[in-house]
């Protein structure tokens, strides 16, 4: 499988790229904006150690000095609030965290304040922030590691949320979103950051607010988020061998979301699967076929997919009924195109496991 | 003496526009709670008149006296509380939302002590910018009891951040007084250790407070890292509105005849003479009178903006 499919690749004719690992794009990406801006600072726990979060940040202080990459005492509340008082005054802070968890600490001034100070102000101040998370899976992170807690931030108006799938996206949506200049809540998986792509060498930004069409099939729409889209395609090939095609799309920003190619796309296949990499209550895939409903007069099947309603389980056995996986995304596309199919259904458990998964051996 | 009348002038303002806005409140023209500084004022002004145009101010949902201090616009500042187009916020904030760019006010804000780590965030871009400004945050006894507070003591300490945290203590949050919330009723022992130096001020002397402000921005521009001041004071008003509710019981009547027979206003006040007093006076009722007319006059923002200012 390439992931190559979810890239522009008929604009990555013309100009040089590297191929880079999420990780690289992401470190890529801050290079070029520490080094283009001098606005531009990062902080957080840990980013400049010699790890740098799994590679993202290291050596950047080295680089740009401690003065605009350097670490933070564990205090996410007001960390969080210097952050938003250092945009409000006009630098471009990056405050980076190195599980999303830990968000749920930075609440009471994310919502609060970044997201509401442009509008309860009257545009007199606004909030040029990127707060960046990482979503942890599988080698035991558990309940409090591996928390996708975006549709908490889709709720709160003036906040936008991002969560690239790939490597391309992840460096433009970087840059996109650090010149944003409203406070961006930036996710990334761990698990794609070993997952490549050709990245652009020169700094190119991915329009926030815009979703992408990852392929194209008549039978069903589905909505994939974060990795799911990785899941979603090789679910896709998967359902290829039973000459099912379907339309994969990537909102790649879940707020604002980019409805459009979503409400286009239903319109003709008259089904959509959402599938989240998170709970499905009061959830980003509630709210994105609430949409599709609300905009459609015609009888549309529809369904989702995402964490169990549980918290996550550490052990192996219980993990992997915890998370939706290829296998359980394709018998759902297939159940609701033809039940009778997908009862004799008999996938290769093999066929769950994806490249990533099987290059990725841990620890965190 | 010229110092003094200045003082005493943007006192008597302050006093003398809360007093109006208390007046009015019943009328319900005001479209947002208001939480009065009347009584404890004194703090602001002699703390902002220490500061250049260029230095910062952050202050709290009681901040009407802070924001006119550094100098806000009174008619905004009223338009704002009326929910007018041309108030602070474009009456998208009301009193508790109160900002002004062109002087420096950095947002108010209505949960508590949430201002503290904004504005430390402040004095960490005047550091990195290499400015010369000084941040001022204002904040009460009620919020050194969030976890910011000592959360950005420690941040404004280790990176020596330009920052004075200015603690109003009048002993109450909203309706419990510090013996019920403290296990130590000095905050100087729970606020040390952060490397923030720490003085307190007891006596309501506007001018004496004045000079020891003078002093603490003086040293914090100079490079000598954070500083905190803590000024007792009294609030003469309902937590939130626009009544005294000293027969609701929960503070004492006897307490607050103390604070008022020494009002620091009036002793600012017996620093002057009583004819220059009274040409102050002529001179701030017409400029509350101003204010308030400018507010009335002005317009609500039509229902079509809603959507202005989501995002930038």
């Amino acid at each position: 499988m390439s992931i190559n499919n979810v890239l522009p690749s008929s604009s990555l004719d013309r100009i040089p790229t590297t191929t880079l690992n999420y990780v690289q794009a992401i470190r890529s990406a801050f290079f070029q904006a520490l080094e283009q801006d001098e606005s531009v600072f990062l902080m957080g726990l840990d980013i400049d150690d010699h790890l740098g979060i799994q590679g993202s940040t290291v050596g950047l202080v080295d680089e740009f000095g401690p003065g605009r990459v350097f670490t933070t005492p564990l205090s996410e509340d007001a960390m969080t609030g210097v952050a938003i008082g250092a945009a409000m005054s006009g630098m471009k802070p990056v405050h980076i965290h190195i599980r999303m968890d830990f968000l749920l600490l930075c609440m009471n001034q994310i919502v609060n304040i970044a997201a509401k100070a442009h509008y309860m102000y009257g545009g007199a101040t606004h909030v040029p922030m990127v707060v960046r998370c990482i979503i942890g899976k599988s080698w035991g992170q558990g309940a409090q590691h591996s928390q996708a807690l975006h549709s908490l931030f889709m709720h709160i108006p003036g906040l936008k949320v991002v969560a690239p799938s790939n490597a391309y996206d992840a460096k433009g949506l970087m840059l996109a979103a650090i010149n944003d200049p409203n406070p961006v809540i930036f996710m990334e998986h761990r698990l794609l950051f070993n997952t490549e792509a050709d990245v652009p060498d020169e700094p190119y930004e991915v329009e926030i607010g815009k979703s992408k069409v990852v392929r194209n099939g008549q039978d069903l729409t589905l909505v994939a988020i974060s990795n799911m889209v990785i899941e979603s395609l090789r679910a896709a090939e998967l359902l290829e061998q039973e000459g099912i095609h379907i339309t994969i799309i990537d909102p790649v920003t879940v707020s604002p979301l980019d409805m459009d190619p979503v409400i286009t796309s239903v319109s003709q296949t008259k089904r959509l699967l959402v599938v989240d990499n998170a709970w499905l209550n009061c959830g980003a895939s509630a709210e994105i076929i609430a949409r599709v409903c609300e905009s459609s007069t015609e009888a549309l099947q529809v369904k989702r997919l995402g964490f169990s309603e549980t918290t996550c389980p550490t052990t192996p056995s219980l993990e992997k009924a915890f998370y939706p996986n290829p296998i359980t995304i394709a018998k759902a596309v297939i159940e609701m195109i033809d039940p009778v199919k997908a009862a004799h259904w008999q996938p290769n458990e093999k066929d769950a496991e994806l490249v990533y998964q099987m290059k990725f051996k841990g620890p965190f | 003496m010229k110092k003094i009348e200045e003082l005493y002038e943007s006192l008597c303002f302050i006093r003398q526009l809360e007093l109006k806005v208390a007046e009015v409140y019943p009328s319900d023209n005001i479209k947002s709670p208001v939480h009065l500084s009347i009584g404890q004022e004194f703090v602001s002004v002699a703390i902002c008149d220490a500061l250049t145009k260029d230095d910062y101010v952050a202050a709290t949902y009681r901040g009407h006296a802070a924001y006119l201090a550094k100098g806000g616009s009174p008619e905004k500042l009223i338009a704002e509380m009326y929910g007018k187009e041309t108030g602070c916020a474009q009456g998208r904030g009301g009193s508790m939302h109160l900002i002004e760019p062109s002087v420096n006010v950095i947002g108010t804000s209505a949960v508590v002590g949430t201002g503290i780590p904004i504005a430390t965030g402040y004095a960490l871009t005047q550091k990195m910018k290499k400015t010369n400004n000084v941040v001022v945050c204002f904040l009460g006894d009620g919020a050194t009891e969030e976890g910011c507070f000592y959360e950005s003591l420690n941040f404004a300490g280790l990176h020596k951040l330009p920052i004075l945290f200015v603690v109003e203590n009048n002993n109450f949050a909203i309706h419990e007084p510090i013996e019920k919330r403290w296990a130590q009723p000095d905050l100087s022992k729970r606020a040390s250790g952060f490397e923030v130096t720490i003085n307190q001020y007891k006596d309501g002397d506007v001018i004496e407070l004045h000079d020891i402000a003078i002093t603490m921005i003086e040293a914090i521009r100079n490079g000598n890292g954070p500083m905190l001041l803590e000024v007792d004071c009294y609030r003469w008003y309902q937590h939130v509105g626009p009544e005294k509710d000293f027969g609701q019981g929960y503070r004492s009547e006897a307490v607050a005849e103390k604070w008022f027979s020494r009002d620091p206003f009036v002793i600012l006040g017996e620093k002057l003479a009583e004819n220059k007093k009274q040409e102050i006076d002529r001179r701030v009722t017409q400029k509350v009178s101003d204010a308030f007319e400018f507010a009335e006059q002005s317009e609500f923002p039509k229902p079509s903006e809603l959507f202005n200012y989501v995002y930038k």
